[in-house]
């Protein structure tokens, strides 16, 4: 087998290749070993999630309690909030980059950047990703790309302000908004950088997966992890280059004059000489990216959470063909489903019609995986960690946000609900939430592997509690903002008579998301102070079958010190009758007396 | 100074954290567990958190439905609105019910197969059966939805027009709309943003013979019972024409013409006097009175639904739903393009 040979030598370089002296540089910081990069990809999407959320509380207040003064927001945006009332226009940057940050650089870099980068080498048996190489590269062009988001915030006339889905011909023009002159240059350079660093990643994921798995790891038998993750850079590779090219023409729009998106516009006292251009057409190019875009982020979220339930529940994931299938399912249909985000832009309405025939079947595989999951949960032996509590949470919130897609997919509902809170609370539920969980049931799972310490878990439940009831206090009733008809986006709703008896909800979902936001340092404590003054960890303490737990502790460059061990079943026999033990990692021989279960 | 009791105050806090967790983890040790597998009292304690709140959600669901479903839009002004609810009342209903039964269930698991020590977790894992039930119960459901959905969606999108629509465009830009009416001969005549100059806010092509009898409008009045058909134009950037209580809408993109025909069935006094809209803007006026603003009166509106600039939050434009008689007078009322240009 190709793989197996090419993984032994890569084992063979290992152990005679000159390795540059470790030192700071190439350990800390120029490193190559996806267990660093990991670890980098993780902080600095970290600190990119605390900008995020902390722009969040910002708007949160101004939405609140829009009259009043805080003088904490002229504290933090100086001149665009004088005397401590916000700036419309700051409000609008605030939506903009908190759109931004937490779609890109939190849940697709911080997600997947993470933990496609621990796992797929260890989970697999491969000393490495593909080329260690690009996977430096990939980190720091991420990293470039985060520096220029934060360093728009800093510009003259404010960061981009259009949304974050950043649609022409209000990012194209500066005489449009203020936001739209340098802060939304900075937006595109600092997209296409992270649009590179996004494809360098996939592309090692790809190579990686189907190239070095070790021997007997047949692809049924990856664990659910790789099979999200292997999607999801497939996803990355097919759809972002196309918002590369969206970027790119609306860049030459914007600097040369040209009018792909633009024409017939009357702005600041004078006719434009753009003509002939279609903004349609820019929300085709984003749309095919931003759908596939969703699942991006939501995949690597239930490939984490199948592993996490799988193993707290000492119980095999149920319908493991069900579940790759779905996903696979999943992320075909996301390339044909785009279209329902613009069914009042005056596309044809059969044009209509067909994507909400494609959108609405995307609820079968969503369905299919949510019974897998209960059925999992099902006369299990829940071992309730706190990885293992935010996985159920996942669970919660991919139902209760997919529920609500059944209703934005078809196009005649979505008429009166479109750009209203009812979207705002579906897809921060359904791709935000169940996203953000998956993250943290991540990092608490796999916190071990990465730092080798255990992370406290009295504060983890805490975290969770607060986090959970905080998350739903915020999002569910936007639901009847919503069906109140309270568009997105707006300021203040306190130019609208219809919207004031609403205010009492604006007010509470402001008061569940300071929680919510405070919630997070119990997260940060722990995570920094368990990094370092953490009980130390054992080398499998969640007793789990994957391939990662059979590395020692201490991480050494090409991840185990002998020959990589070889995997005889699938990952998930836990609690399989004939075995003593209620678990059997993935390199254990099938034993005497055991069932074969045809992985 | 208050700056230096806020980061000593956050210092010290930090450090009682550091306390507490580094008691939790001494007592932990004399306990001899390990302090990060739960113990089956963590099994239990959370588990039983899973249940409650489980419930305390299904009860809070229902609350917030209970509370807050009335201040919601409410009856439908437009033709195709009643056809819209009930799509929305019966893809609402079927949601509800999953929502009803997964929730709970999920929560009851959490609960009910909390670890045990000494319990082994039954080994199940796969049923072609059971997983053939829940595709194919979804997928059938699903096609039952789309079908209806659909043959809404062409309802609304493909309306009759036996009964010829009254013509009016809806103009948009930063940050206000303006109407113009097709006039006699319900044709609008041809516009170019490069002909705005001086009154001539819309850039209406005076030598088109069809503009001449076109009034512009900043209202909009339609007479109940006949289609309206909107088309929509910006100057500037994507705006989009949101009308609720009609169950309508639809972006206006600069350089591509975009439309939207409904009939409205209620007139603004009507909807004034429906029992749920009094009760409504009661409460309403009451949050009013309070914070010492004029009393709030009913009025359909126009609202901007696409993120367009700053004031994106104050584009808003009255819609009068009167009788034809009532219409006749208004329109006779307003100056054609060939007085005012």
């Amino acid at each position: 087998m190709a793989a197996e040979a090419h993984a032994h030598d890569h084992a063979h370089d290992h152990e005679h290749h000159d390795h540059p002296a470790p030192n700071f540089w190439n350990t800390y910081v120029f490193s190559t070993d996806h267990k660093m990069i990991s670890k980098q990809f993780l902080v600095t999407g970290m600190f990119m999630g605390i900008v995020g959320v902390f722009m969040s509380m910002l708007f949160r207040l101004q939405l609140a309690w829009p009259e009043k003064k805080f003088a904490i927001l002229e504290y933090f945006l100086g001149k665009w909030a004088p005397d401590g009332v916000m700036d419309p226009n700051m409000y609008l940057a605030l939506v903009t980059i908190h759109g931004t940050i937490m779609v890109f650089f939190v849940l697709t870099a911080g997600l997947s950047g993470t933990f496609s980068n621990l796992l797929i080498p260890l989970q697999i048996g491969a000393r490495d990703m593909a080329s260690g190489f690009l996977n430096m590269l990939s980190y720091w062009f991420f990293f470039a790309s985060s520096v220029i988001m934060i360093a728009s915030l800093f510009v003259e006339t404010g960061p981009a302000s259009g949304g974050w889905t950043i649609y022409p011909p209000l990012s194209a023009l500066p005489q449009a908004m203020p936001g739209s002159g340098a802060g939304m240059t900075l937006w595109l350079i600092s997209m296409t950088l992270f649009i590179v660093s996004s494809l360098l990643g996939s592309l090692n994921y790809i190579v990686t997966v189907l190239n070095l798995r070790t021997k007997g790891m047949s692809m049924t038998r990856l664990p659910l992890t790789i099979w999200a993750f292997l999607v999801t850079a497939i996803l990355g590779v097919l759809s972002f280059p196309v918002l590369v090219s969206a970027v790119l023409l609306l860049m030459f729009d914007r600097m040369l004059g040209t009018s792909f998106y633009l024409s017939d516009i009357y702005m600041a006292g004078e006719a434009l000489h753009y003509q002939g251009g279609s903004p349609v057409l820019y929300e085709h190019l984003f749309w095919f990216l931003g759908h596939p875009e969703v699942y991006i982020i939501l995949l690597p979220a239930l490939g984490i959470t199948s592993e996490v339930i799988a193993t707290s529940s000492r119980k095999p994931i149920f319908g493991y063909r069900a579940m790759v299938t779905s996903i696979l399912a999943i992320a075909f249909l996301s390339f044909i489903v785009w279209g329902h985000h613009m069914f009042v832009t005056g596309m044809n309405p059969f044009l209509g019609s067909v994507f909400t025939f494609t959108t609405l079947l995307i609820a079968i595989p969503s369905a299919v995986k949510a019974f897998n999951y209960l059925t999992t949960l099902w006369k299990g032996n829940l071992q309730l960690t706190p990885a293992m509590l935010f996985s159920i949470g996942l669970v919660s919130t991919f139902v209760s946000g997919g529920l609500t897609g059944i209703i934005l997919g078809d196009s005649a509902l979505d008429i009166n609900v479109h750009d209203t809170y009812f979207v705002v609370a579906h897809f921060h539920i359904v791709m935000g939430l169940s996203a953000i969980f998956g993250l943290f049931a991540g990092v608490y799972h796999w916190f071990p592997k990465m730092y080798g310490r255990m992370m406290n878990k009295r504060l983890g439940y805490a975290h969770f509690w607060i986090t959970f009831v905080s998350a739903y206090g915020v999002f569910f009733p936007m639901h009847f903002l919503g069906l109140a008809a309270v568009p997105r986006r707006y300021y203040t709703n306190a130019e609208f008579g219809m919207f004031d008896n609403l205010q009492d909800i604006n007010v509470l979902i402001t008061m569940f998301a300071i929680l919510g936001g405070i919630a997070q340092l119990l997260f940060l404590f722990n995570f920094f102070y368990s990094m370092f003054r953490g009980p130390k960890a054992s080398q499998n303490p969640w007793k789990s079958n994957t391939l990662e737990w059979t590395t020692p502790v201490e991480h050494i460059h090409g991840n185990w010190p002998g020959e990589i061990p070889e995997v005889h079943r699938w990952a998930y026999d836990y609690s399989k009758p004939g075995l003593s033990e209620d678990f059997a990692p993935q390199s254990m021989p099938i034993q005497d007396g055991e069932e074969a279960t045809g992985h | 100074m208050n700056g230096i009791l806020i980061a000593a105050v956050l210092v010290l806090a930090v450090l009682a954290v550091i306390q507490i967790v580094r008691i939790y983890e001494l007592s932990s040790v004399i306990r001899e567990e390990d302090t990060a597998l739960p113990t089956p009292e963590d099994n239990d304690r959370q588990g039983f958190w899973m249940l409650v709140f489980g419930i305390a959600f299904i009860a809070s669901f229902f609350a917030m439905v209970y509370a807050w479903m009335p201040d919601t839009l409410g009856l439908p002004a437009s033709e195709h609105g009643p056809q819209y609810d009930n799509l929305w009342d019966i893809s609402m209903g079927i949601i509800i019910v999953m929502f009803l039964i997964v929730q709970p269930v999920l929560f009851y698991f959490a609960y009910k197969y909390r670890g045990t020590a000494g319990r082994k977790a039954s080994y199940f894992e796969h049923n072609n059966k059971l997983e053939l039930v829940w595709t194919v119960v979804p997928a059938v459901i699903l096609a039952v939805l789309i079908l209806y959905g659909l043959s809404t969606w062409s309802t609304i999108m493909n309306p009759s027009q036996e009964n010829e629509p009254i013509v009016v465009e809806v103009y948009a830009q930063q940050f206000k709309w303006t109407a113009r009416y097709a006039g006699k001969d319900n044709d609008l005549g041809n516009a170019n943003v490069r002909l705005i100059a001086g009154t001539n806010a819309l850039g209406v092509d005076t030598l088109d013979a069809k503009s001449a009898d076109d009034q512009v409008t900043p209202e909009i009045y339609l007479p109940v019972g006949r289609p309206v058909v909107f088309k929509f134009r910006s100057q500037d950037v994507i705006h989009s024409a949101y009308m609720p209580h009609f169950r309508a809408q639809m972006n206006c993109v600069p350089g591509v013409p975009t439309q939207f025909q409904f009939t409205p069935t209620v007139t603004t006094a009507d909807m004034r006097k429906d029992a749920d809209m009094v009760a409504k803007v009661e409460r309403i006026n009451a949050v009013r009175a309070k914070a010492g603003k004029e009393p709030y009166v009913f009025d359909y509106l126009i609202l901007c639904n696409k993120i367009c600039g700053a004031a994106h939050y104050n584009m808003q434009m009255p819609i009068v739903v009167v009788s034809e008689e009532e219409y006749a007078a208004w329109i006779k009322e307003q100056k054609t393009v060939a007085e005012t240009l």
